[in-house]
């Protein structure tokens, strides 16, 4: 990019503008055929093998709605408190780009199927709610593969090579009315609003919603306006921002951005702009212009979508207890304090601590892996908790060893490395590494005796009666066990053995 | 809106959004033919009165559904078939110009 710009600190921007942030998430939906074919929807699957010449645009295909993802956009509907359309049409989106070879895409335009909602997101036991301005459906479009430039970026590349597999999933696309929140807060709220998405999605059994699969994409729209003004500034879009830790870096790079421009006395261009996660800045993508002008119509492939208010009855007796007062129950079942549920919600490890005890580790023993040892290791390698490749079952077998004392806490985070490479099951883990702690008295009696041959001054000591001196031995016994005597057995030895 | 609401620049636009190509003559010509075809669509209109709904579908239908059940499609090779060319089990297209 040619234009360098000064990035003013966030906190410093805050002192003269407000920022107003506007998010668009796009769900793709868990249905087993695409929105208009009966095409399957697999992930990972061999280039061109779920198409059919309604997802290819073939001329005369028809398309016909899958009745399933209309059911779960009405069910996100209501999970999001808003109001379902009693007639609706789908709309041509139309535009040039062989992602999408019907060259328009089928959307909704002025009639949403759900509208004016809202929903709550908690931030340092702070409630904000965010206003719902519509979901609406529509398709994903094609995988593109740029070759020939460099890193299979578009810019330089000789030619493109098309998937179109995931043309045509379902997609429901949620935006939010702007967002305007204490600056310092907006990061932090908008990646509890996505994260809230995805809880809720999960919870509703409509979505995988994985960021890093792309079942869960969100753009960041954001503008500035000085302290105590109204007017809304001119907006930038960061496109596809790919984790929930992304979402808060986009909101600060671009207010650091957008003051740098307007303290220069520039004007922030109204464009979209892409994330780079190497280093949580954006560069600019499209400007928007005449390309913009996608003259909707209305479908005449498609029937209207009317659902009977019976039918949206049904289905709102089906929703899942809202996260919020999902949170207050878990809270009072597993006995944490208002500092431990915030902690746990704001690691993102709400569900992966509700999932661990459920098959069967403590509240107290679940907390400590995920906000101790886990929160560590996601936040080291930069990525979200719920990404780490280990599941609470796993987490839950690993604590049901310690419990039955066949590992400690220290064998216990060589178990997770083990886990997190990929090694297998906690058992397999503790065979293959040899981990398990030793009890048996025959191997731990010859390193007690060993220890105390080597150190025969404070075996002295420990027969005179001073007992704390046995933490010594304890220690070489330790050292040379590497770490797997059970301590305890290992004091009592010493103990008998010198009295 | 006025009936000659099209102009030149507005034919040009459309050209473009489209995607055709169209020569200064072409441009003159449908500058013309746009607006005639307008004024008689207009008069179509005038016949339906405010009992009349916009309506965007021949036959008063909703909510034509399919179950979700998975279909055979195309295999790979028919599907790309037709394409010009293809590489890797994918459709090749030319350099995507216009963006970044
Ligand atoms: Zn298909």
């Amino acid at each position: 990019m040619s234009t360098t710009t000064t990035l003013v600190p966030f906190e410093d921007a805050l002192t003269r503008y407000e920022p107003v942030m506007g998010l668009e998430v796009h769900v793709e939906l868990n249905t087993a055929t695409k929105m208009f074919c009966g095409c399957a929807t697999t992930f990972g699957a061999e280039p061109n093998t779920q198409v059919c010449p309604v997802c290819l645009g073939l001329p005369g295909a028809l398309p016909v709605v899958n009745e399933k993802a209309v059911e779960s956009a009405i069910r996100i509907g209501l999970a999001l408190n808003c109001e379902i359309a009693d007639w609706c049409r789908f709309a041509r989106k139309n535009y040039f780009y062989p992602d999408m070879p019907k060259n328009f895409q089928t959307s909704q335009y002025d009639e949403p199927i759900a509208y004016n909602g809202w929903t709550e997101v908690e931030v340092d036991g702070e409630v904000f709610r965010i206003e719902i301005e519509r979901a609406h459906m529509e398709e994903d479009t094609g995988k593109s593969l740029h070759v020939g430039g460099s890193t299979g970026r578009i810019h330089g590349a000789s030619h493109s090579l098309l998937d179109y597999n995931r043309a045509g999933i379902p997609l429901i696309e949620i935006v939010t009315k702007p967002i305007e929140v204490p600056g310092d807060k907006a990061p932090s709220v908008a990646r509890a609003y996505v994260n809230h998405l995805r809880d809720l999605m999960l919870a509703l059994g409509v979505s995988d919603a994985r960021m890093d699969q792309g079942s869960l994409r969100a753009d960041v729209n954001l503008s500035l306006r000085p302290v105590g003004t109204t007017t809304f500034g001119t907006r930038s879009e960061t496109k596809n921002v790919n984790s929930f830790r992304s979402v808060e870096r986009a909101v600060r790079y671009e207010v650091s951005r957008h003051a740098g421009i307007l303290d220069a006395g520039g004007s922030v261009v109204q464009e979209t702009r892409h994330f780079h996660e190497s280093d949580g800045s954006t560069s600019a993508g499209r400007e928007k212009s005449d390309a913009e002008d996608y003259r909707y119509f209305p479908e005449p492939d498609l029937a209207p979508v009317a659902p009977s208010r019976e039918w949206v009855e049904e289905l709102r007796a089906t929703l899942p207890e809202p996260p919020a007062e999902r949170r207050k129950r878990l809270q009072s079942e597993w006995g944490f304090s208002d500092l431990d549920m915030r902690d746990t919600v704001g690691a993102g490890a709400l569900d992966l601590v509700a999932a661990t005890i459920e098959a069967g580790t403590s509240p107290a023993a679940a907390k400590k892996w995920w906000l101790g040892e886990l929160a560590r290791r996601s936040n080291e390698q930069g990525v979200d908790i719920a990404e780490l490749p280990i599941t609470p079952q796993q987490v839950a077998q690993i604590q049901s060893l310690i419990d039955a004392g066949r590992i400690n806490d220290k064998l216990a985070r060589s178990v997770f490395d083990g886990v997190l490479a990929g090694e297998g099951s906690a058992e397999e883990v503790v065979a293959a590494r040899g981990l398990e702690v030793v009890s048996d008295d025959g191997a731990l009696s010859a390193a007690v005796d060993q220890a105390i041959a080597d150190n025969p001054d404070v075996a002295e000591k420990i027969r005179g009666g001073k007992v704390q001196a046995a933490g010594a031995l304890i220690g070489a016994v330790m050292k040379q066990m590497r770490g797997q005597a059970d301590a305890a057995r290992v004091r009592e030895l010493i103990l008998e053995k010198l009295s | 809106m006025s009936s000659s609401a099209i102009s030149r620049d507005d034919v040009a636009h459309l050209a473009s959004l489209a995607r055709i190509d169209l020569s200064d003559d072409e441009l003159d010509r449908l500058g013309a033919e746009l607006p005639a075809i307008l004024e008689h669509v207009k008069v179509v209109q005038q016949v339906a009165g405010d009992d009349v709904p916009p309506m965007s579908h021949p036959i008063p239908v909703a909510n034509v559904f399919r179950a979700d059940v998975p279909r055979p499609g195309l295999t790979p090779q028919e599907a790309l078939a037709g394409a010009p060319e293809s590489e890797e089990q994918r459709f090749l297209v030319p350099q995507i110009l216009g963006e970044e």
